[in-house]
């Protein structure tokens, strides 16, 4: 029965994992950018939720609305006035540019917050669980799992039933031809970053939620989340949910056996299914 | 006054320059065919004239309006539609979806819409939840003009509509040119095949090397006169 515990407490850590991934998968899907600042923008996120609950005195469940939009503008205008500029056929400049940002952005959290680790307040919530059976399931993890499997779904339903989704698949396609239809792709790849730090926001929230964080965490956090989208198969949501889960279940099980084993078992399921499906388990045909 | 017309218009790749001083014009209703061998400038005017290529402000001219050195979208947004050369259907599209992105950004309006698109070719009806990719080529460019049309332009730029296809499913897309005509669209046509250019245009322009080498209405151009501006006098 151990064993049952572990893999469905791997299944749900798979949901935060899929949710540090889903923002990474949505821009790489849309406009081929690697953003190597993902994890340090889920940190950045965090501290943002943590300084909005302390100075308004909020639930972070609350401070994360307030702090949703204010994420969707910076990246909003970090594709705008940043990222754009190095987007073309080089697929160098994106890297070395959000790389620098990584770096820039770990040492402002730093020197704005020291190098303490801070969690967000917890309440009963946070702490509570549910008995299924002989298997106790924290609310927690399960509100983690619930918040992944909607994020994609909502972002499933924005891309294929409207029309801003089609506009993303269109210059996703084909830029130049998309713009032959009245889409500016510089304005639809800046509105998909911005949907992306949405994303992004809700995984720091649970970030916060669950364990400590610092200003030098966020890299940790990108190979999780590239891990899960290279599994997944690069620009397939449901792809990065189901890659986020083999990183989850990898590393419980991993720790089971022995507690040194959770972070390199992760890695080593990564690179199983990268022997074995090189393209990821659920590629796009066109690609 | 001209609805459209360019003026002088240039174009380089890099260096390489590859239209001098193109003037062409179309008025209001009419159809334009632009003919000329491959490598003549014509895909070059085409591109050029919708912000793909982008030039100098003042070479192109629409309804008065300076649009050169406009972008895409914007020329686009203003009534200038083009359906590019090769189709360039969106793959992760439907038929539908490709026809709707025609729309995006748009009030609706005007002629054109869902229904009197698969009016005109009523086979994407029957094909309209099928990947816009995995229709045949002829089907492939009629959802390509289809996609055009959503945005009821008042300046369809057509390149190449026949390249690579049977005569009698060019004969198919032709056939919907007066239709597209009658809605209040004005064309430029561009096509190799200088016969079915004559059929369809009210006027015509030869190119070769970048120049147009000769203009008229098809009833006053003599074949002789065309071969000549089609190959150079020397051919």
């Amino acid at each position: 029965m151990i064993w049952v515990d572990t893999i469905v407490q791997g299944i749900l850590l798979g949901g935060l994992y899929a949710l540090f991934a889903a923002g990474l998968s949505l821009v790489f899907g849309i406009m081929r950018l690697v953003n190597l600042a993902h994890g340090d923008l889920i940190v950045m996120g965090a501290y943002l939720i943590l300084v909005l609950v302390t100075l308004l005195g909020l639930s972070p469940f609350i401070a994360v609305l307030i702090a949703m939009p204010i994420m969707f503008a910076l990246g909003w205008g970090l594709q705008k006035f940043l990222l754009n500029r190095t987007l073309g056929d080089d697929i160098l400049p994106p890297l070395l540019v959000t790389f620098g940002l990584s770096i820039v952005l770990q040492n402002a959290l730093l020197e704005g917050f020291t190098a303490d680790s801070q969690r967000l307040p917890t309440d009963a919530l946070t702490t509570a669980s549910v008995q299924v059976g002989t298997i106790s399931l924290g609310v927690m993890p399960l509100l983690t799992f619930a918040s992944a499997i909607l994020v994609i779904i909502g972002l499933n339903q924005l891309f294929y039933r409207t029309s801003l989704g089609r506009a993303f698949r269109a210059t996703s396609d084909d830029p130049v031809t998309a713009s032959l239809m009245g889409i500016k792709p510089a304005n639809i790849f800046a509105v998909a970053t911005g949907i992306a730090m949405i994303i992004v926001t809700i995984a720091a929230l649970y970030l916060g939620l669950r364990s400590n964080f610092d200003p030098n965490i966020g890299p940790a956090r990108l190979i999780y989340a590239f891990e899960a989208v290279i599994i997944g198969g690069l620009g397939s949501l449901w792809g990065t949910l189901v890659g986020g889960i083999i990183i989850g279940v990898a590393q419980t099980v991993g720790a089971a056996i022995n507690p040194e084993w959770q972070i390199l078992a992760g890695h080593i399921a990564f690179l199983v299914v990268l022997l074995i499906r090189p393209r990821g388990l659920f590629p796009r045909a066109h690609d | 006054m001209a609805l459209l017309h360019t003026d002088g218009l240039t174009a380089h790749y890099g260096d390489f320059q590859a239209l001098f001083g193109v003037d062409i014009t179309l008025d209001q209703s009419e159809v334009v065919a632009i003919i000329g061998a491959n490598g003549a400038g014509k895909t070059t005017l085409m591109r050029s004239i919708s912000g793909v290529l982008r030039n100098a402000p003042g070479m192109v001219r629409f309804d008065g309006a300076n649009i050169g050195g406009q972008p895409a979208d914007e020329i686009m947004a203003q009534g200038v539609a083009m359906v590019p050369e090769g189709r360039k259907l969106f793959p992760s599209l439907s038929v539908e979806e490709n026809l709707l992105i025609g729309t995006y950004g748009r009030k609706t309006g005007g002629h054109w819409n869902l229904k009197t698109v698969y009016d005109l070719f009523p086979i994407l009806r029957e094909r309209r939840n099928n990947p816009g990719t995995a229709l045949s080529g002829g089907q492939q460019q009629m959802v390509a003009i289809g996609r055009a049309l959503m945005s009821n332009p008042r300046v369809l730029l057509c390149d190449e509509i026949s390249l690579g296809l049977a005569p009698v499913v060019i004969k198919d897309i032709y056939k919907a040119v007066p239709a597209i005509k009658a809605a209040g669209a004005s064309l430029i046509v561009v096509e190799q095949d200088i016969g079915q250019a004559m059929a369809v245009a009210d006027r015509v322009y030869c190119m070769m090397e970048g120049r147009v080498t000769l203009s008229g209405t098809p009833d006053t151009l003599s074949r002789e006169a065309i071969h000549n501006a089609y190959f150079g006098a020397a051919a």
